[in-house]
């Protein structure tokens, strides 16, 4: 059976270049970078060279590029160390309704240490209440944090926009992008955009888990979270995980290539599932068409259909897709996003969602939609009531 | 400072002729449970006493744990063994166990010998006697108290002399494997794991029965068993677990059946299957995790109709409880955490908002006539494709 995987929001096939490259960090230049020796130098390269191609991709500099062990790290240390940096200066977080755990629990964290907390709410779409941020803004904020593409509708936040906002109305205020769902198929300009801190994962766009980035602008203030060996000029210490680090150089400079041509092509892909469900009977795509919205996830509610059973039957067929985000189904709870959306009750339970990248193709979304329209009627029979 | 445990085993011990067969299965089960563990043990009988020996790189934790999950075993003492040789060995023995064991105690203690070796120097009462002095002399803090002491040390003198002050309770029950084998049906949820370890502390053995009904219930689903079978199995020993995939069954009930029958009739099917294998691997028995009234399938009539397809009696040692005692032991023995991890069981997805609950046996009979075109095969089918495996 052929696979075909549609769940490239939850994590992404790693590159060839990826795979070779972290295989020669784990033969040849195993060496640990705060070696003094030979084989601390060479491996220390590893490092230099992912951070020159990150810096280069979002045109800053390179020592505003910090490794960290992914994108739930990046999020926990620009919140908490935005916080802890900035507590004497104000006290209250703005952030929207729709936020990834790793952003929404550390944020609530904060709510219980005394910080106030807003969150913005989102229309039906999935974007932000502009008004109510512009309300929300004041002398006292001292972060907002929020998504730049949402990971279960894909719903796109217009960051440059909100960036002269946040600054124009709380100019005390550290302003942090949660980009783990965007890299790769945004270009990202942090100084044109006046983020401060931009979070990242390299596992999404075909690098290894365990690695990404948070970019800290040289004009934030930030404390460290990770104290011990002063490793990464004493922001990041720890071992530096060279694999890791070279993988994601890897993984983003092959992002980055023929990237209008790849994103079109994903956006095709998008477009034509789109149309394709349409065309099924009780189907309800919640991710719209156009520049609103990522063109990499579609989420679509098959009434009447348990989302898990569906992932289940179409995973039988070798089709791998995701029931709600793959990180919230640890707790079984109607997803906060899709609430927030509005989307009814008895859809959240039926919402899966279909993520691309460049490998799928327009025969795999025939395939899958030829499965569906065999699978729905048959899986609409069986039902609790 | 412990190299070796004292057994004490209760009910077992009243065992008349068979008593040697209790005996035996209880020393097997121990080894058993210290083959998986580090250390060299020996485990040996002597009149009336079961001894683990340990050597090499052990850890004492560990043994107690594994010691802890062998049914038939009442109290696991740490003791301290030496030689029996003189008595003024033994005094130095004593005084050393006492000052490792309970540093700068101010407890009281009580000396309790007995001395089986009667080639040994002294009486029982003179050794009581004269250690308590030598304790009182060493440790001036502490104090003797005859009648209720916080340190009773027993002392047993036999070829070897063994002194020991502390009992750690053990599981209690029966050794597995000197009460027959049944079939336990096995889900995902907190009751069945319990069951089977309420039998299983009968000294029964246990194989298992899962419904496995993809694509309503997941890899993980299943997989979730397998989990709870391994911590049964922690208590029980290997078990042998048949995985049936049971999923044309319930869309046939669905298609035939009346909706408010589907949990009754799928009940029954399943006890058919569980028989089926229960005969098959020798099984007396089958075990389910019911409880009266808990769910609707669980009411007096229900289980009159679910146990009328079987010809094995159904052992539902959970008939008598409240939930929450359930739980206790599911938290106790180790499987509450695996429970109630969020995934489908079988019996949760084709649910009717409003199920029977006094199913007449008569009517439910009838209903399954309805699937008598189909269910040979699906039955036939579901058997032959049961998937075995053996969870340790």
């Amino acid at each position: 059976m052929t696979e075909i995987y549609l769940d490239n929001a939850s994590t992404t096939q790693p590159l060839p270049a990826v795979r070779e490259i972290i295989m020669k960090t784990m033969t040849e230049d195993y060496g640990n970078p705060s070696s003094m020796h030979q084989k601390g130098v060479e491996a220390e390269k590893y490092l230099k060279e992912a951070a020159s191609t990150l810096a280069s991709i979002l045109k800053v500099r390179e020592k505003e590029i910090f490794f960290t062990s992914g994108g739930t790290e990046s999020n926990n240390w620009a919140l908490l160390g935005g916080a802890a940096a900035l507590k004497r200066t104000g006290r209250t977080i703005i952030t929207s309704a729709m936020e990834h755990p790793a952003v929404s629990e550390v944020v609530r964290y904060l709510e219980e240490q005394d910080f106030r907390v807003i969150r913005i709410g989102i229309d039906r779409e999935g974007h932000l209440d502009r008004e109510a941020l512009k309300a929300a803004l004041s002398e006292d904020v001292i972060l907002v944090s929020i998504m730049y593409v949402n990971n279960e509708v894909g719903a796109v936040t217009p960051v440059d926009e909100i960036g002269r906002l946040v600054h124009e109305k709380a100019p005390k205020a550290l302003y942090h992008v949660d980009a783990t769902q965007a890299f790769g198929h945004y270009r990202i300009y942090p100084k044109a955009s006046g983020i401060d801190l931009l979070s990242a994962s390299a596992h999404k766009f075909h690098g290894p888990k365990g690695v990404g980035f948070l970019y800290i602008s040289e004009h934030a203030r930030i404390r460290p979270l990770i104290l011990g060996g002063g490793q990464q000029g004493g922001m990041r210490s720890g071992t530096d995980n060279v694999p890791g680090v070279a993988g994601m150089g890897a993984a983003a400079r092959e992002a980055y290539r023929d990237f209008d041509k790849k994103n079109a092509y994903i956006r095709s892909l998008k477009d034509y599932l789109t149309a394709g469900l349409a065309a099924l009977p009780d189907v309800v795509v919640h991710s719209g068409p156009g520049e609103d919205f990522a063109p990499h996830i579609v989420n679509a509610a098959f009434r009447g259909v348990g989302a898990e059973v569906l992932l289940h039957s179409l995973e039988d067929r070798g089709i791998y897709v995701s029931a709600g985000s793959a990180c919230s189904t640890h707790k079984r709870a109607p997803s906060p996003t899709l609430s927030a959306l509005g989307v009814d009750r008895e859809d959240l339970g039926a919402s899966v969602r279909f993520s691309f990248c460049e490998t799928n193709t327009r025969e795999e979304i025939d395939t899958v939609l030829a499965e569906l329209k065999t699978l729905l009627p048959a899986l609409r029979r069986y039902r609790a009531h | 400072m412990y190299d070796s445990f004292l057994i004490k085993y209760g009910e077992i011990g009243i065992k008349g002729n068979n008593r040697h067969v209790f005996e035996d299965a209880l020393v097997k089960r121990i080894r058993e449970a210290l083959a998986s563990v580090d250390g060299d043990y020996t485990i040996t009988k002597e009149r009336g006493r079961i001894y683990v020996n340990a050597a090499g790189d052990w850890h004492f934790d560990e043994a107690v744990e594994a010691l802890r999950h062998v049914f038939g075993i009442v109290g696991i003492c740490p003791v301290m063994v030496m030689p029996a040789g003189t008595f003024d060995a033994l005094r130095a023995g004593v005084l050393d166990f006492i000052g490792r064991v309970y540093p700068d105690s101010t407890a009281s203690f009580k000396i309790k010998a007995r001395r089986i070796n009667k080639a040994f120097e002294k009486k029982s009462m003179e050794i009581d006697a004269e250690l308590g002095d030598a304790i009182l002399r060493t440790y001036p803090k502490m104090h003797v108290d005859v009648h209720e002491p916080d340190i009773l040390v027993d002392i047993e003198i036999r070829e070897n002399i063994y002194i020991y002050s502390e009992t750690i309770p053990g599981p209690g029950g029966m050794p597995v494997g000197t009460g027959g084998s049944a079939m336990l049906l096995l889900s995902g949820g907190i009751d069945s794991p319990v069951a089977g370890y309420m039998i299983a502390k009968r000294g029964v053995t246990i194989d298992a029965v899962y419904f496995h009904a993809p694509p309503y219930t997941s890899e993980r689903a299943k997989q979730k068993v397998i989990d709870l079978a391994r911590e049964v199995a922690r208590f029980t020993g290997p078990i042998r677990l048949h995985i049936v995939n049971f999923t044309d069954i319930q869309l046939a009930i669905y298609d035939n059946c009346p909706h408010e029958e589907l949990t009754i009739i799928m009940r029954r099917y399943m006890m058919r299957i569980a028989e089926h294998f229960a005969l098959e691997k020798n099984c007396l028995g089958l075990v389910t995790g019911e409880s009266i009234g808990q769910v609707a399938s669980q009411t007096m009539q229900s289980l009159v109709t679910t146990n009328a397809v079987c010809t094995l009696p159904v052992y539902r040692p959970l008939i008598g409880f409240d939930k929450n005692d359930i739980v206790a032991i599911a938290k106790e023995i180790g499987t509450y955490e695996t429970s109630i991890l969020p995934f489908e069981d079988c019996c949760t997805i084709f649910v009717a908002k409003h199920p029977v609950t006094k199913p007449m046996l008569k009517t439910i009979e009838h209903s399954e006539m309805h699937l008598k075109d189909v269910i040979d095969d699906l039955m036939k089918t579901a058997l032959e494709t049961t998937e075995v495996i053996t969870v340790r």
